[in-house]
C-alpha cells in the first residue's frame, strides 16, 4: 500500500511523542484500543486550570503507521483549542487530511475515541473535585 | 566488491529472483526451438519433447524418483487441486476422509473446504506450538473411510519442517494414500519420495529459482499405484492426469533449476542456516522481548519468523521500508485478519501482529543481512518509544490483565 506523504511524514516524525502525569488532576487520558486488534492508542490532554484550554498534548500508539499518524495528528490538532472545541474534531476530518484510503478509515475512528476519552477522563476528575 | 542495492530481497517464500542460468536454459525455447512436445511426426516436436524428457529426469532425479512419476502443471496451486480433488475422485468409493493440517497452504485448506460442500470429510489436525503436528493425532484421526492425507513438507510462513517420513510410514502402514506439498522444501533440504513414503508430491517452479507458471506433481507409480482423476478435459497429456499444452520453456527452466538445486544444496542450505542464524542472533543481541515463532531444530536453513512485542508488524515494515519482508500482522494481509498459522501455534493475535518473516535465498548476502538486522533494531526502538505497550510493561503493568475497550 502506498502511503500519503502527510502519512509518511507523521511517521517519521511523530509530533507530542510522549506521556503527561496522568494523576495530575489537569490531566486527561484516553486509551482505546486493543493488542489483539493491533491497535492500541494512549493520548493525553493537559488543561489550563484558568483559560480551559488544552496547553499540552501527548500520544503513544501501538499500530500501524496510520494509527500513529492519525493521533500524532490528533495532538496537533488539539494543542490550544477549549475542550469544548476539542470535541468537535471529527474522524473524517482526520481521514480528509491525512488521504487515508477506505480499510484505515477505522485508524481515524481510534483517534476521535482517544480524544473523546481523553476528555471525559478530564472531565471526571474535574468533576470529582468540584 | 559490488556495492549492496536496495531495496533488499529477503522474501524468498513468497518467491524467488530466477537464476540466470536457469534463463539461459530457457530462451531457444521461445523463439528457434517453439515445437509442441506432442507433435510427433516433425522435429521441432522432437527438440520439445527432447527437452521436456530432460527436465522430467532432473526433476525426478532431485526427489529419488523416477522421470515417469512426473507430471507437469501450472504451478503448485494446480498441483495441490489436482492432488487433493483427483484423488477424492478417484478413491470416492473406498472412502470419503481426508485429514489435513491447519497451517497447511491455502490451496490445500480451501481445496478442502470444496470437497466438504460435495461429500467429503475433513480432519484439520492441529498443530502443537512448535508447529510440528502431533504423529498420535494423526494415527488417531485414520478411519477405515480414509483415502488421504495431505502433510505439507514445510511451511511457507515459520518455515516449520513436518515428521514427513514418519507421516508416510504411518500413512503406508494404514493404507492411506500420503500427498505432501513440498513447494518450500524441494531444492532447500533433502527430500526422497522412497525415504519419505511420500505417493504425491507438489512442486513448483518460482519457489527453487525458477520461472513461475509452471509447477509439477510426484505421482507415485509402484507401492503404491496412484491413480488421480484428472481436473481438465482435453488432449490426455501428461499420462490422463493433466491436459494441456506443455509449457516447454517453463518445464525447461524448471529442470534446470531442480539440476542446480540438486548440485548446490549442500553448500547453499550452509550458507543460508549461516546468515539466517546471524540475523537472528544480532536482531536477539540488539533488541529486548523478540520471540522466535516455530521450533528452530526442524526448519528450512532461510527461515526466521520473528515477533518483536509490541511493536505492530505494518509500522515496523513502513520502517523499514528499503527490505522486502512480510508481516504476519492483519494490517498486511488481503483479510485484515492476524496470519492463521501463528494462530494455529497457540500465538496471540497480539504477537501475530507484531511478526516479521524473513527469508533468506541464494541470492542474499551477508552485507544485507548486517544492514537489515542494524535497521531493524533501530526501527524497533523507535517504534516503542511510541508503543504505549512497551511503556506499560516496563512499569510493570502485566498486558493480559487489562481491560482493553476493544473496537
Amino acid at each position: 500500500m502506498a502511503y500519503s506523504d502527510k502519512v509518511l511524514d507523521h511517521y517519521n516524525n511523530p509530533r507530542n511523542v510522549g506521556s503527561l502525569d496522568k494523576k495530575a488532576s489537569n490531566v486527561g487520558t484516553g486509551m482505546v484500543g486493543a493488542p489483539e486488534c493491533g491497535d492500541v492508542m494512549k493520548l493525553q490532554i493537559q488543561v489550563n486550570d484558568e483559560s480551559g484550554i488544552i496547553e499540552d498534548a501527548k500520544f503513544k500508539t501501538f499500530g500501524c503507521g496510520s494509527a500513529i499518524a492519525s493521533s500524532s495528528l490528533a495532538t496537533e490538532w488539539l494543542k490550544g483549542k477549549t475542550v469544548d472545541e476539542a470535541l468537535r474534531i471529527k474522524n473524517t476530518d482526520i481521514v480528509n487530511e491525512l488521504a487515508l484510503p477506505p480499510v484505515k478509515i477505522h485508524c481515524s475512528v481510534l483517534a476521535e475515541d482517544a480524544i473523546k476519552a481523553a476528555i471525559s477522563d478530564y472531565r471526571n476528575k474535574q468533576g470529582a473535585q468540584a | 566488491m559490488n556495492a549492496m542495492k536496495t531495496p533488499i530481497y529477503l522474501d524468498n517464500h513468497a518467491t524467488t529472483r530466477m537464476d540466470p542460468r536457469v534463463l539461459d536454459v530457457m530462451l531457444p525455447y521461445f523463439t528457434e526451438l517453439y515445437g509442441n512436445a506432442a507433435s510427433r511426426n516433425h522435429e521441432f516436436g522432437w527438440a520439445a519433447e527432447q527437452a521436456v524428457d530432460k527436465a522430467r529426469k532432473q526433476i525426478a532425479e532431485l526427489i529419488g524418483a523416477t522421470a515417469k512419476e512426473i507430471i507437469f502443471t501450472s504451478g503448485a496451486t494446480e498441483s495441490n487441486n489436482l492432488a487433493i480433488k483427483g484423488v477424492a475422485e478417484m478413491y470416492a468409493e473406498k472412502g470419503n476422509h481426508i485429514i489435513t493440517a491447519a497451517t497447511e497452504h491455502k490451496a490445500v485448506l480451501d481445496t478442502c473446504k470444496k470437497l466438504e460442500k460435495n461429500g467429503c470429510r475433513v480432519t484439520y489436525l492441529p498443530v502443537m506450538g512448535d508447529g510440528l503436528v502431533d504423529l498420535d493425532m494423526l494415527r488417531e484421526s485414520i478411519t477405515d473411510k480414509t483415502i488421504l492425507v495431505s502433510i505439507m513438507y514445510a511451511n511457507n510462513e515459520i518455515g516449520v519442517i513436518q515428521p514427513i517420513a514418519e507421516i508416510g510410514k504411518i500413512c503406508r502402514e494404514r493404507g492411506v494414500l500420503f500427498h505432501t506439498d513440498a513447494v518450500q522444501a524441494v531444492g532447500k533440504v533433502p527430500v526422497d519420495v522412497n525415504r519419505d513414503h511420500i505417493d504425491i508430491m507438489s512442486i513448483t517452479g518460482h519457489k527453487l529459482y525458477g520461472p513461475k507458471g509452471v509447477g509439477a506433481l510426484y505421482v507415485r507409480r509402484k507401492g503404491p499405484r496412484v491413480q488421480i482423476t484428472a481436473q481438465m478435459d482435453g488432449g490426455g497429456h501428461e499420462r490422463g492426469m493433466r491436459s494441456g499444452t506443455l509449457n516447454v520453456p517453463g518445464i525447461a527452466g524448471l529442470g534446470a533449476a531442480c539440476e542446480l538445486a540438486r548440485l548446490e544444496m549442500p553448500e547453499e542450505s550452509k550458507r543460508m542456516a549461516y546468515l539466517r542464524d546471524r540475523l537472528r542472533s544480532k536482531l536477539e543481541a540488539g533488541l529486548d522481548e523478540v520471540f522466535i515463532n516455530g521450533s528452530m531444530e526442524h526448519r528450512l536453513p532461510g527461515n526466521l519468523n520473528m515477533s518483536f512485542l509490541y511493536v505492530e508488524g505494518e509500522s515496523l515494515l513502513m520502517g523499514i521500508n528499503d527490505v522486502a519482508v512480510s508481516s504476519g500482522s492483519a494490517c498486511t494481509s488481503a483479510t485484515l485478519e492476524p496470519s492463521y498459522v501463528l494462530k494455529a501455534l497457540g500465538l496471540g493475535d497480539d504477537l501475530a501482529h507484531s511478526s516479521i518473516r524473513f527469508g533468506i535465498g541464494r541470492f542474499t548476502t551477508e552485507e544485507e543481512i548486517d544492514y537489515v538486522a542494524d535497521k531493524l533494531v533501530d526501527v524497533v526502538a523507535k517504534l516503542r518509544e511510541l508503543s504505549p505497550l512497551y511503556e506499560m510493561v516496563k512499569e510493570g503493568i502485566d498486558l493480559s490483565t487489562v481491560q482493553w475497550a476493544a473496537h
